[in-house]
Order: structure tokens, then sequence, then C-alpha cells
């Protein structure tokens, strides 16, 4: 405990260098107006700025990366209110909530809610990377290779098969992502697997690629082929004051905390997704409201909650990431590319070997969210007129970006032919309901999960019975299996009452 | 308690679901084809390159099947074709086409502004003069900043040797 705030303290030392205070101040800037962008998120932006990471030091890009992903928390909320496009999924209970509250003219109460809502689960989310950090990473440490096989294994099923809306397609791209991480050079044994003979292949596809591809091409292509209203939807003035009433402190705290509870475990764990504690948070605040009768017309509770339930889910997937080495969500797979091209290995050992730059990192997420908050409530005037982009220009500029971001990593005209395959794939999968964050995870993961099976294998000496020998594999396997099998089971015996 | 899930389903095979399926095979039939050819080296570890590549096979075999065996009774929810704006992803289209095409010539800069012009008249834009000129504005400021300032390498060409 004294050690943690010790170390914390050193990391404050290292995040309020002005340099890294910049960075901090540039990724919560960047990350607000990319998750106010409809369509766009903070998956996207960090795969962009991955090349950033030749230039300047791990810190400085971790301290941009995750403000850039707190950010984008914010930024969302702000979208959801005024022109109920959800910019990401979690944020479609907001949606329902804030912009019924905010065309009833009290769109700045709303805003305020989820600002301050946000602020108070993300630094509880903070506080809570802070101290459950060291007891994961001593845990952490027990695991043999074989356990972590099977964690991945369970986080592989968690997000494909059980966060979305039908199994067979997120399994599907599950496999998809995996066989996409398998492209290249096999590291252990140098062999090259799928190149098709083409030689920009055999160095493996960048993940830059395929996450600009799917996010924002795929997206793109998505878009242009709906048909357009005649209408273009309309943002809602801000009539009412930014400052809340003494009445909607008073319905919006415990929401907050209530919230901020509920989403930090769930985030935490190794399946992740922010959907699941956001639509709890939902319904257990319509229950426990003393005006049930406003949710569905406006209600304050219904967009402190879910806000809070977001963000501080946000905060929790930091914690597999850093102390397992686990992403749990597309951003989080694609940070965790980050480090390893800085040659890190994120995982227990990260919070020995890299105190300044975990220490520094977690302390940058408090000042982030202190600046998010002048920047979301005071600024929130800026933000509107970003919303007010005309969606050509928005999403022409996208384009470019994206080129950038895929062509500036080594002038490959083969990259960008590539690109434009993945974002074709991408568009049939927008089209044919398959969820995205899969792939960007089993590209990440897979190589990771094949790693840590061939180390188990030399270890057991070939003996696959080591998964199920070892208690802990075994129960992250039978858990894996309850999972995959649990709901199908539960529809089968449920149809059968029936019948 | 009703069996909802396929209560309102029009029964019987959906070919844009079942195509769906019959692709995610193919690609499985593809990446067993290419994992057998993968050269193993017998000396080496207890996991060959070859294991993990068959399970993807597998895994997307397996899904396949799955999703053209949904997609022959029925198939799933989504976005009905019938919606589809065909002149909108021709623009978009055009304008990919012509960015590839054309960046390792004339550079980012130009090849980037046609890539904007093109995009917004996908999304309904009326005016390209003013599109060009704010993509060109746009590309000209983020060519020297990701390439001069951030260190990416985006190339040269014929605007770009001039700055």
């Amino acid at each position: 405990m004294i050690d943690t705030l010790t170390q914390l303290a050193q990391g404050f030392a290292i995040a309020l260098t002005p340099v890294n205070l910049m960075w901090c101040f540039i990724g919560v800037f960047v990350g607000t107006a990319i998750g106010v962008l409809p369509g766009i998120g903070p998956a996207l932006a960090i795969a962009l700025l991955l090349p950033l990471t030749y230039k300047v030091d791990a810190t400085a890009a971790f301290i941009l990366f995750a403000g850039i992903y707190y950010g984008a928390m914010y930024g969302g909320s702000t979208t959801s209110i005024l022109l109920n496009t959800p910019g990401e999924s979690a944020t479609i209970v907001t949606a329902m909530e804030g912009n019924k509250m905010a065309k009833k003219g009290r769109a700045g109460a709303a805003l305020a809610t989820a600002a301050i809502g946000s602020f108070v689960a993300g630094t509880i989310g903070t506080l809570g990377i802070t101290f459950i950090a060291e007891p994961v990473v001593n845990l952490a440490l027990k695991f043999g290779p074989a356990d972590y096989f099977s964690l991945m294994i369970l986080s592989f099923v968690t997000v494909s098969a059980v966060l979305g809306s039908s199994a067979v397609r997120g399994l599907t791209s599950l496999a998809l992502g995996i066989f996409l991480g398998l492209i290249g050079i096999d590291l252990q044994t140098g062999q090259p697997r799928f190149w098709f003979g083409v030689t920009e292949l055999s160095d493996g596809i960048n993940v830059i690629v395929v996450a600009v591809g799917l996010f924002a091409i795929g997206e793109t292509l998505y878009l242009a082929a709906q048909k357009k209203s005649d209408t273009p939807p309309e943002v809602i003035e801000i009539k009412d004051s930014i400052f809340m009433s003494r009445e909607d402190w008073a319905r919006s705290w415990k929401p907050w905390l209530r919230g901020s509870a509920l989403g930090f475990p769930i985030g935490a764990m190794p399946a992740g997704g922010a959907e699941i504690p956001t639509f709890l948070s939902y319904f257990i605040e319509k229950k426990l409201s003393t005006k049930p009768e406003e949710f569905g017309h406006g209600a304050i509770e219904g967009v402190a909650g879910p806000e809070a339930a977001n963000n501080a889910s946000a905060a929790g997937v930091l914690v597999p990431m850093l102390a397992l080495g686990l992403p749990t969500s597309a951003t989080a797979a694609i940070m965790l590319s980050a480090f390893q091209s800085y040659g890190i290995t994120p995982g227990p050992l990260l919070f020995t070997q890299q105190p300044q730059l975990v220490w520094g990192l977690i302390a940058s997420l408090y000042i982030g969210n202190v600046m998010l908050l002048i920047l979301n409530l005071p600024l929130i005037a800026l933000w509107v007129k970003m919303l007010k982009i005309p969606e050509p220009l928005l999403y022409g500029g996208i384009l470019m970006f994206a080129t950038i971001g895929t062509y500036g990593i080594s002038q490959s005209v083969v990259d960008l032919i590539l690109l434009y395959i993945i974002g074709g794939l991408g568009f049939l999968m927008r089209r044919f309901d398959f969820p995205t964050a899969p792939v960007i995870i089993g590209m990440i993961l897979g190589p990771l999960a094949e790693q840590n099976f061939r180390q188990a294998m030399t270890i057991s000496q070939g003996d696959i019975s080591v998964l199920v020998t070892r208690p802990l594999s075994l129960s992250l396997l039978l858990l894996s299996a309850l999972a995959l099998l649990g709901p199908q089971i539960w529809r089968l015996m449920r149809g059968r009452r029936v019948a | 308690m009703t069996l909802e899930v396929h209560k309102d389903r029009p029964k019987g095979v959906v070919w844009e679901d079942t195509a769906v399926g019959l692709g995610v095979l193919a690609l499985a039939a593809l990446v067993a084809w290419q994992t057998s050819i993968i050269p193993e080296n017998a000396i080496y570890a207890k996991v060959g390159p070859k294991f993990f590549a068959w399970i993807s096979a597998g895994l997307l075999a397996i899904m396949g099947a799955a999703l053209t065996y949904e997609g022959v009774t029925g198939g799933w929810e989504h976005e009905e074709s019938g919606e589809t704006d065909w002149r909108s992803l021709g623009w978009l289209l055009a304008g990919l086409v012509l960015n590839v095409a054309l960046i390792s010539t004339l550079g980012f800069i130009i090849a980037g502004s046609i890539l904007f012009v093109l995009t917004a008249r996908a999304f309904g834009s009326t005016q390209p003069l003013r599109d060009a000129a704010i993509g060109f504005a746009l590309a000209l400021v983020s060519y020297v900043g990701f390439d001069r300032l951030l260190g990416y390498k985006i190339g040269t060409g014929l605007i770009e040797r001039l700055l």
C-alpha cells in the first residue's frame, strides 16, 4: 500500500513534466474530438497514430494513447446526447435517455451529469487500477504458460461468442482475426505462413492496416451505401445551463457511484466489454429511482449511471491489459501492439521492469480526467461546432487520414490495396452484422496464445493434458466452455419446456 | 414463453446469407490449402507452425458450415441489400482506386485531394470546387504535419517536391 503510493508519487513526477503534460493534453483533446465525431472511435485514432511509436519515447506515447482512450469516452456521450447517433456501442443507453433530456431543453444538465459522472467514474476507475494492479500482478506471477493459454481462450470466447448478438458470427470474426495474425514469418520456426507469394505479406500484416481498413474504410463504405435521408440529423441546441440544479445533483451522485461500482469490476474481468455494465446500471437505476416513470422520457439517473459505468469499465479494461497483457477490447489490443513495437511485453513483469512507464501512465490518467472535465463542460461549445461538420467533409477527411496512416508506414501501394480489401471485408461484416472487434483481438492475441501454447507444450514435453491437470488452467477452460455452451443449453432447455 | 428465435423469419433459403456462409467456407478451404503447404521443420519445437494454422482453418470451416446452415434455413437479421445506394458507393470506389493509382506518381497531396472530393461527392456534396479547396488545404497541412514533423513516410510527389 505504502509502496503503491510511493510509486504513484513517482508516476506523478513523470506525468507532470511539461512534455508529458503536453502529450496528455493532446491525447485528451484528440480523444474527445474522436469521440464526438460520429462513426469513428479510439481504436481507429490510436491505430492511425501508431507510427508515432518510432518517433517518441514509450512513456509519452502511452500517455497520449491513454488520453485518447479516456477522451473518446467523454466525447462519445456528447454526441449521444445532442445527436442521438451513439459514437460507440456502449453509449446507446445515454443516447436513449440523454437525447430525450436534450429534446426537452435539458441538454446542459444531461451533458453535465455525463461529464461529471465520467470524471467521478474515471477517477474511481483509476484508483481501482492503482490499487488492484499489484494484487493482480502477484496473482499473474503464479500463471504458467498453460494457464495463460487457457485465460486467452476464455477471453476469446467471451469477446466473440458471449458479448455480441450471435456466437457464430462472433467466432467467425475471431477465426478471421487469428488467420490474419498468423500471416507472415512464424517467429519460433522461421517458416513463412500464408504469404501467397507476396513479399510484403511475409513480414505479416500490420495491425494498422487491419484496424484502419475495418474501422475507417469499412465504416465509410457502409455509410456511403446507405440511402441518404434528405434532412441530416439535427444537433440539438443547448438551451439550459450546464450547471446542474440541486435536484440534479441529488439525483445524480448515487447513480455515479453505483455505475462506477458496476463498471470497473466488469471491465477488469478477462471478458471486458462496456455494454453489460451500462445496461445493468440503466436497469438498476430504473428500479431504484423515485421517478421511474421518467425513464424513457429523459431521466437524469439514466444518463448518470450508465455513463459512469461506461467510463469505469473503460478504466477496468486497462487492468488485464497492463497486468496480464490481455487485451479485451479492440482499443486495448491496438495499445498492446504499440507495446510490442517498443519491444515491451505487458504483463506482470511490466510493473517491475518499466515502473516509470506504468506509473507515469497511471498518474496521467488522473490528470487526464481533470483536463477532460474542463474540456467537456466549459468548452462544450467547441465540440458542438465539431458535431456540425457536414458529412461529406468529415468522411473525406477520415479517408485522407486513413491513407496517411497506412501509406505512411512504408510508402507501400500493396498496403493500400490490402487496406481496401480489408475495408471491403469490413463493409460486408457491417452489412451482415458481424462484430469487428474480435478480428483485432484475434489478430493480436492469436499469436500470443500460440506462443504460450508452445511454451506450455515445451515444459510438459508435448503432453497436452497439462491444460486440464493444472487447476487454474482447468477452471479457466471450464469457464470458457460454460460461457460458450451455457446460453445454447439454456435455450434448448427453455425450448423443451415449451414443447 | 415462446421460442422467439425463428418466429417471424421467412423459412427457406436466403441467398445472400448462404453466400456469406459459402464465402467463409471458401476462406476455410484456402487457409487449409495454404496450411498444408507450410514447410514443416521436423527438428524444431513440439508444436510446429501448422498447428494453429489448422485450428484457424478448422474454426473457419465450422463457422462457415453453421452460417451456411443459417442461410438455408431463413438467414439472420441484418440490413437489407435493397436499400443500397450504388451511385454513392461508385463515387467512393472511384476515389479509392484513383488514390492507389496516383499516389506513387503524383504524390499524396494531389491523390488525397482527389479522394477527398470524390468521397464528399459520395456523401452528397454538390460543391466540388469548395471540396477541392478544402481537401487540398487539409492534404497540404497534414502532409507537412505528419511527414515533416511527425516522421511518417508519405513519400514525394509533384507538390511535395516544392515544399
